[in-house]
């Protein structure tokens, strides 16, 4: 990424838009909810300097205040001895004592001026005209009308042009007008209009153009965002729609020349004399880093560090649990932080099994066509672009609708009979949902994804032709390649069970716009059901097997994968393709689900301590239950937690992590170091770790620093906008973010990534690669190696790695879980002291 | 069994008073206190309901308490329960009752859960009094109830602009049907002479003599009690108000604008409807804003893209029609569909959330169609309008409030120190005047009427606009207030004990805001109207006192004013329409000036703070 402290003002409106789409929030459109950092902007400097740009620029609150960071070390949750040792390491050890003085104590100037949206206050004060508040209703409902996916009944008249053209042909074919005045529609008629004569008028000046068009679009990021997400990757919406950012800023220029001309007649002068011969300050002008700022940064690490410091020394210290090679199955789980307990849980009650990590969608990245359905749905990481196409054939599935979601019901006369009839069915659904929550057809059901008894067109034939560039299937090398790779990456290649269940993930909840953000990252935001039986088909496929074999991986015949689908909302699984089991195998896996069952309860009850409206030590049945139904009831702004208080990605053999308790917040990836002793294999496994979970992190992080201005608030009064997005009431600007209910529990810290191996070889595999060293050497992600040699920790610090030696913890081995879980505080209230009161710390496991 | 109605008063009034006094982080209790209220209500109902049945009433009626008595003027609080309301209680219980178990869940450990409970509960009572008031009085009560509550739930995220932007355009326009209700309510007072109650109105042939002999008053009686229906029910040109106020919790707006709150225009017209009953051109007029409301309102239901915006004009769209229902006489079908449409939009808004879902979902199986319109230029207008939502909120700002803004800029001269020399000055004569009365020369004293009624307009419409000082904002409505009961005073003679009583309201919630300012300014930086502080986060106790000032000076039920109005009213005469209007529009601009204070300085986004804020437009 180019340097862009030296953009300057003064430059051509080209580049102002090309700008403006790299500043401008990058969120798609919601049915695909991407985890991204919110601040991608600024990921070309250093954490820090990008954050306290990123606020002086925009402002945005970029760190925990410091009223929050004195109460967290009030608590305790920021440590004493921690913060001594970070004031010691960036302030040298004779300053400690004045710096600790003026972190606790002393008066704190906190950042308030930031440079965005000068230019519209000068509307205000100048012309005493609030041209946001006269042009923004008008300005979202058009471009909400024109984009809308199926909200409306009556659409937007298009003639398959653009935008503008679109709205041309409105304003020329119609009897009334956008406008209230002769000269802006006159401006829209007039084909050879473009966005620089539109500015001549409003600003006067080209110096200014870039200045004037950052606020104007930053006063409403969230439709400007989609607009440019939309432009950039058209096929994010079903329903196409050509759209542009010139065209948004063109309407957007029209309705600002308007609002003035309405309120002055003809007869204003352009911006450009009230802001008078000095003209303005570049927004990009770089500010130092204050004192006030350093102190932050000081508390920031230090607030990490007390968490990480005791995850280290345990990690250091724990009992390594002794590779045992008699498992009775083996099931891999998706690296997400959710899936820790489960694993955890499964690992400890009844048969002796093995558990790995590995992104959700196992190394199988292709397009699913769902049966009877008219599009692909990516099913791989967002940045892979797959060229396999699997279809699904079901002739038993049918799609389901609710009487009262149909459309008739806004119709003329179709309203009227559903406001007869309609309103007393209504009562009775509304009535049943409350007492008693249940599956409906509008429920996002994670196990709906694809059916149970569907068939997959999985292996390649020559027969099929290719559809839209898509190779149907994949050829039985492909296959190999992805099935070796993948059992490499987490380094089962040998003592395999007799069952090997891969389980996938998703989440179902109800009245959600953003359940997408609650399944598989890894599957582009939605259930990674399809994923888990592509690879178990692959891998049970004996030609594969035989491939397999040459490659050295030899898999007893007598070994079966079998899909599976987690739902981390309502904890339960169901499994995929049992047919396929040989009578042995079938007999061993109706006993296994069994141990799934009580796995599935421990977690339910383990998650349940989060929820107020469930009592942990209730019969774990109850518990399961309610678990249950919190999925499909309207009720529930909180189905689950999802991705709250993520904090880790352990890369490493799960005997590292299988003895220690991490309370839900680690990502586990498998990997054994004793397999790809050069780390070719490492450089796979760790290239996804920074946009996939180093994403959802700080996505998290800025959702909860700022859920105002980053998060998109709490979701209560939300409104979904055509199908796209949600904003606030009627007139509101689209919100991209996390919501409210989604970061409480989120403890703001950065990802702690932790891998197993020399820290030469990681050094080495990480440098390999810009994208990938960027995220570690700019600090948006830290990394710890645990040298499985010397057992020691080494940091990655400016660049290098430097041993670390974590201060002494006396770390409790839990007897009992289940007493923990239940005598867990709950919080009370929002502030972080208190909302954060309840993340366990690390408990020592019995093997 | 007469005696028994105040239950259904009494029960909420418990409900909202144990909420109250319950801690605000006891969640459990605060919802569980509302499930019961509501429930409670539900089984009284249905208790008496089945006494109706087997009993075969008609109604019961029941005279409650008499709070001022002349031999004019009669204030009292009386019920009605008959077939209407019970079908609005019914509704209003049960919705209520699911709408808080949903609530309990949804608004979970959100800021302000015991704020929106409180709201909740206050509704429910103002609700209940409307539909079992017996008289125009009681039913007011519940009304202005209502407006309060709304304009609260509406700017419940009051840290953000456009929730409070909104709950400023609602209140307002909510207050120009108050006023048009008050209106009815002096007509009705000098028609009668007495403060009939809707028992009344039953009596057929009372009311035909009235029809012979006052046909004018009872034609502008119907028109200003239809006006006020109309702007409760969202009549097109009042309809976007509804979709504006869609700011709150998913589930206040369900019970406010998709059911409870909306439907009271209907319910309106249905209790009076032995007034307008006889008058066709009023039945013609309903119908018509009827029609063209279900038309309007339906085609901009079909064009919106945002699904609470279409939820909310497709139910005024029923609304319009159910209207026409009332007009024919149609009262069982009209209730039958009230029932239905409150029932179907509640849902609707509850689950508005899932549509995106939903629709998604489908469209993978069923490819939405790309239409490539060539459509007719009438069609295209039509379309653009329906986006526009016929302009309606711009031609009310453009049209109604607009005028008023200027004019009052026109007295912005007057905002200076030595204006308010005059203005004491001014008033001291009025004083003397008013105790001499009969040494003046009629016209002179006429001439003195009108004037401190024009000034009392005057001085609130500069308060309306005030953009700087909150405290001559402030002022400038207590002064208001005085001049026009200075006014009243002077063009009848009154009572001193009722003066004192209007006077001693005035000045004890006046001194109380005044030193709600005070104290804010002394604690905080700037206090000016030309921009939103805030500074309820920070002064919660401040803003609570500001806010009761306000109610106290509006009116409210909780101040003696809600009485002294309605008394002073009395005194002018039925012919005496010009000071009449002037009070009216002085009454309007009173709610509007005090909450658009209130709003400035408690409200919005604080611009000095370290906790993040939203951005303006979201």
């Amino acid at each position: 990424m180019s340097n862009r402290q030296t953009v300057d003002f003064g430059q051509s409106v080209e580049n102002a838009i090309h700008e403006l789409k790299h500043y401008l929030p990058s969120q798609s459109p919601i049915k695909d909810f991407i985890h991204h950092n919110s601040l991608h902007a600024f990921q070309d400097q250093k954490f820090f300097q990008g954050i306290f740009d990123a606020r002086n620029i925009f402002g945005y609150n970029v760190t925990l205040n410091i009223e929050e960071f004195r109460a967290l070390y009030a608590s305790g949750r920021i440590q004493h001895s921690i913060l001594e040792k970070h004031i010691e390491n960036t302030k040298g050890k004779e300053n400690v004592q004045l710096w600790l003085n003026k972190m606790l104590n002393s008066d704190f100037n906190f950042e308030q001026a930031y440079n965005i949206g000068k230019t519209r206050t000068i509307w205000k004060k100048n012309y005493k005209v609030d041209l946001d508040n006269k042009v923004h209703p008008l300005l979202f409902r058009v471009i909400c009308a024109y984009l809308d996916q199926g909200v409306s009944i009556w659409n937007f008249p298009t003639n398959d042009n653009s935008f503008i053209e679109n709205l041309r042909y409105l304003e020329v074919n119609s009897f009334t007008s956008f406008f209230k005045t002769k000269r802006a529609k006159q401006l829209l008629e007039n084909t050879s209009t473009t966005i620089n004569d539109l500015l001549q008028i409003i600003v006067g000046d080209e110096q200014l153009y870039f200045t004037y068009l950052f606020d104007q679009q930053f006063a409403h990021r969230g439709w400007s965002g989609m607009v440019a997400s939309i432009e950039h990757n058209p096929s994010s919406l079903l329903l196409g729609k050509k759209i542009s950012l010139v065209d948004f800023i063109h309407f957007e220029l029209l309705l600002e020349i308007d609002a003035l001309d309405h309120q002055f007649g003809t007869d204003w002068k352009p911006i450009k004399y009230a802001i008078g011969e000095e003209g303005l300050t570049s927004i990009f002008e770089k500010k130092i880093i204050s004192e006030s700022d350093e102190i932050l940064m000081i508390f920031q690490e230090a607030f990490e560090w007390s968490y990480y410091d005791p995850i280290l020394f345990g990690l250091k210290n724990a009992k390594k649990s002794i590779a045992n090679t008699n498992h009775n199955f083996q099931a891999v789980f998706c690296i997400d932080e959710r899936e820790c307990s489960i694993r955890r849980h499964i690992e400890k009650t009844g048969y002796p099994c093995e558990t790995f990590g590995a992104p959700g969608f196992f190394g199988v990245e292709f397009f699913f066509q769902p049966a009877g359905g008219f599009y692909y749905e990516k099913l791989c990481p967002a940045p892979v672009t797959p060229k396999y196409l699997i279809k699904e054939e079901d002739h038993t599935k049918h799609i389901e609708h609710s009487f009262l979601y149909n459309k008739l019901a806004h119709t003329y006369f179709g309203a009227l009979l559903f406001s007869f009839a309609g309103g007393f069915v209504a009562f009775f659904e509304l009535f049943k949902n409350l007492l008693f929550p249940s599956k409906a057809p509008a429920i996002s059901d994670a196990f709906g994804h694809v059916g149970q008894l569907s068939n997959l067109h999985i292996e390649y034939q020559d027969i099929y032709p290719s559809e839209n560039g898509l190779q149907l299937g994949f050829t039985i090398e492909e296959m190999t390649i992805r099935v070796a790779n993948q059992l490499k990456n987490i380094g089962l290649v040998q003592n395999f069970a007799p069952i090997i269940y891969m389980i996938a993930h998703g989440s179902s909840s109800a009245n959600n716009p953003h359940h997408g953000a609650h399944d598989c990252g890894a599957c582009s935001g939605r259930p990674g059901s399809v994923n888990a039986r592509v690879f178990s088909f692959m891998a049970n496929h004996p030609k594969v097997r035989e491939a397999l074999k040459e490659k050295g991986i030899n898999i007893p015949t007598s070994t079966q994968f079998i899909g599976g689908l987690h739902d981390t909302a309502a904890d339960q699984i169901m499994f995929y393709d049992i047919d396929v089991l040989s009578q042995q195998n079938a007999l061993l896996h109706e006993q296994y689900s069994l141990q799934f069952e009580q796995a599935l309860d421990l977690n339910a009850k383990e998650r349940s301590r989060r929820f107020a409206s469930i009592k942990t030590d209730m019969p774990i049945k109850d518990i399961r239950k309610e678990i249950q139904e919190r999925s499909v009831s309207l009720f529930e702004p909180r189905p689950e937690l999802g991705h709250g208080s993520n904090a880790l990605c352990i890369i490493g053999r799960r005997s590292l992590s299988k003895n220690i308790f991490l309370d839900r917040r680690a990502f586990l990836n498998s990997y054994d170091y004793t397999t790809d002793p050069n780390g070719e294999l490492l450089v796979n496994v760790i290239s996804p770790i920074g946009p996939v979970c180093g994403g959802i992190n700080l996505e998290y992080y800025f959702s909860r620093i700022d859920n105002h201005k980053l998060g998109a608030g709490t979701k209560l009064p939300h409104n979904v906008m055509g199908l796209i997005g949600v904003a606030n009431s009627s007139d509101g600007d689209l919100r991209p973010g996390l919501p409210l209910q989604m970061i409480e529990v989120h403890d703001p810290i950065r990802l702690l990534v932790i891998v197993e191996h020399m820290p030469e070889i990681v050094h080495k595999v990480i440098s390999s690669n810009a994208g990938i060293y960027d995220w570690y050497a700019k600090e948006w992600i830290h990394l710890v190696v645990l040298n499985p040699v010397d057992n020691n920790l080494y940091y990655f610090r400016n660049e290098k790695f430097e041993i670390y030696n974590p201060l002494f913890v006396d770390i409790q081995t839990a007897k009992h879980m289940g007493t923990i879980f239940e005598n867990a505080t709950q919080m009370s209230a929002f502030e972080i002291d208190d909302a954060t009161k309840e993340n366990l710390p690390i408990y020592y496991l019995n093997d | 069994m007469n005696q028994l109605i105040p239950i259904f008063i009494l029960i909420p009034i418990i409900g909202y008073s144990l909420s109250l006094i319950t801690n605000r982080k006891k969640e459990g209790l605060i919802s569980a206190i509302a499930i019961a209220t509501a429930a409670m209500q539900f089984i009284f109902i249905s208790s008496a309901a089945v006494y109706f049945l087997l009993y075969k009433q008609d109604y019961l009626s029941l005279k409650l308490i008499t709070l001022l008595k002349t031999p004019e003027f009669d204030f009292y609080i009386a019920f009605i329960l008959d077939k209407l309301s019970f079908v609005f209680l019914f509704v209003g219980s049960i919705l209520t009752f699911l709408v808080s178990i949903y609530s309990k869940f949804y608004i979970h450990r959100e800021e302000g859960f015991k704020r929106f409970f409180n709201n909740i509960q206050l509704f429910f009572l103002g609700f209940n009094l409307v539909v079992i008031g017996g008289n125009f009085e009681t039913l007011f009560l519940g009304w202005e109830l209502i407006g309060i509550t709304s304009f609260l739930l509406i700017s419940f995220y009051k840290n953000r602009y456009l929730p409070i932007k909104n709950a400023m355009k609602v209140v307002s326009l909510y207050r120009l049907g108050d006023v048009f209700l008050i209106v009815a309510m002096w007509l009705c007072h000098h028609l009668w002479h007495e403060n009939i109650s809707f028992e009344q109105l039953t009596n057929s042939a009372w009311l035909l003599k009235s029809y012979d002999e006052h046909f004018n008053l009872l034609f502008l009686i119907s028109l200003s009690i239809f006006i006020g229906a109309a702007i409760k029910s969202a009549m097109y040109p009042f309809s976007s108000w509804v979709a504006r106020a869609m700011e709150g919790p998913s589930s206040s707006s369900a019970i406010f604008y998709g059911s409870l709150s909306i439907h009271l225009g209907v319910f309106l017209l249905i209790r009076t409807y032995p007034i307008w009953e006889s008058f066709i051109a009023i039945k013609v007029i309903i119908i018509f804003f009827g029609l063209l409301t279900s038309f309007i309102c339906n085609s901009i239901a079909q064009s919106q893209p945002t699904v609470k915006t279409q939820i909310a004009y497709s139910s005024i769209s029923q609304i319009g029609l159910i209207f026409i229902e009332v007009a024919f006489g149609w009262h069982n079908l009209a209730l039958v569909h009230f029932m239905g449409n409150a029932f179907f939009r509640t849902y609707q808004i509850l689950v508005s959330p899932s549509v995106l879902h939903y629709q998604i979902h489908n469209q993978l199986f069923a490819k939405p169609k790309q239409v490539i319109t060539n459509s007719g230029q009438l069609l295209n207008s039509l379309y653009m309008l329906s986006i526009k939502e016929y302009n309606m909120d711009h031609m009310l700002f453009h049209y109604f409030w607009m005028p008023f803004k200027k004019i009052s800029k026109l007295f912005a001269i007057f905002n200076n120190k030595f204006f308010y020399i005059f203005i004491i000055i001014f008033f001291i004569t009025g004083i003397i005047l008013d105790i001499n009365t009969l040494a003046l020369h009629p016209t002179l004293l006429e001439f003195f009427v009108y004037s401190f009624a024009i000034l009392a307009l005057v001085l609130i419409l500069i308060s309306f606009t005030e953009r700087l000082s909150s405290i001559y904002a402030w002022l400038n409505v207590v002064f208001g207030h005085l001049f026009i009961m200075m006014s009243i005073s002077l063009n009848s003679h009154i009572q001193l004990k009722f003066v004192l009583m209007y006077l001693s309201s005035i000045l004890l919630f006046g001194l109380l805001g005044y030193i709600a300012i005070k104290k804010l300014k002394n604690a905080t930086t700037s206090i000016n109207l030309d921009q939103y502080h805030g500074s309820g986060s920070e002064h919660p106790r401040l803003s609570i006192l500001f806010l009761i000032s306000c109610l106290g000076l509006i009116g409210f039920p909780i101040s003696p004013l809600y009485i002294g109005i309605d008394l002073m009213l009395t005194y002018i005469e039925s012919h005496e329409y010009i000071i009449m209007g002037i009070v009216g529009l002085s009454l309007i601009f009173i709610e509007i000036s005090l909450l658009r204070v209130y709003s400035r300085l408690f409200c919005g986004i604080p611009p000095i703070s370290n906790q993040p804020v939203a951005f303006k437009s979201s």
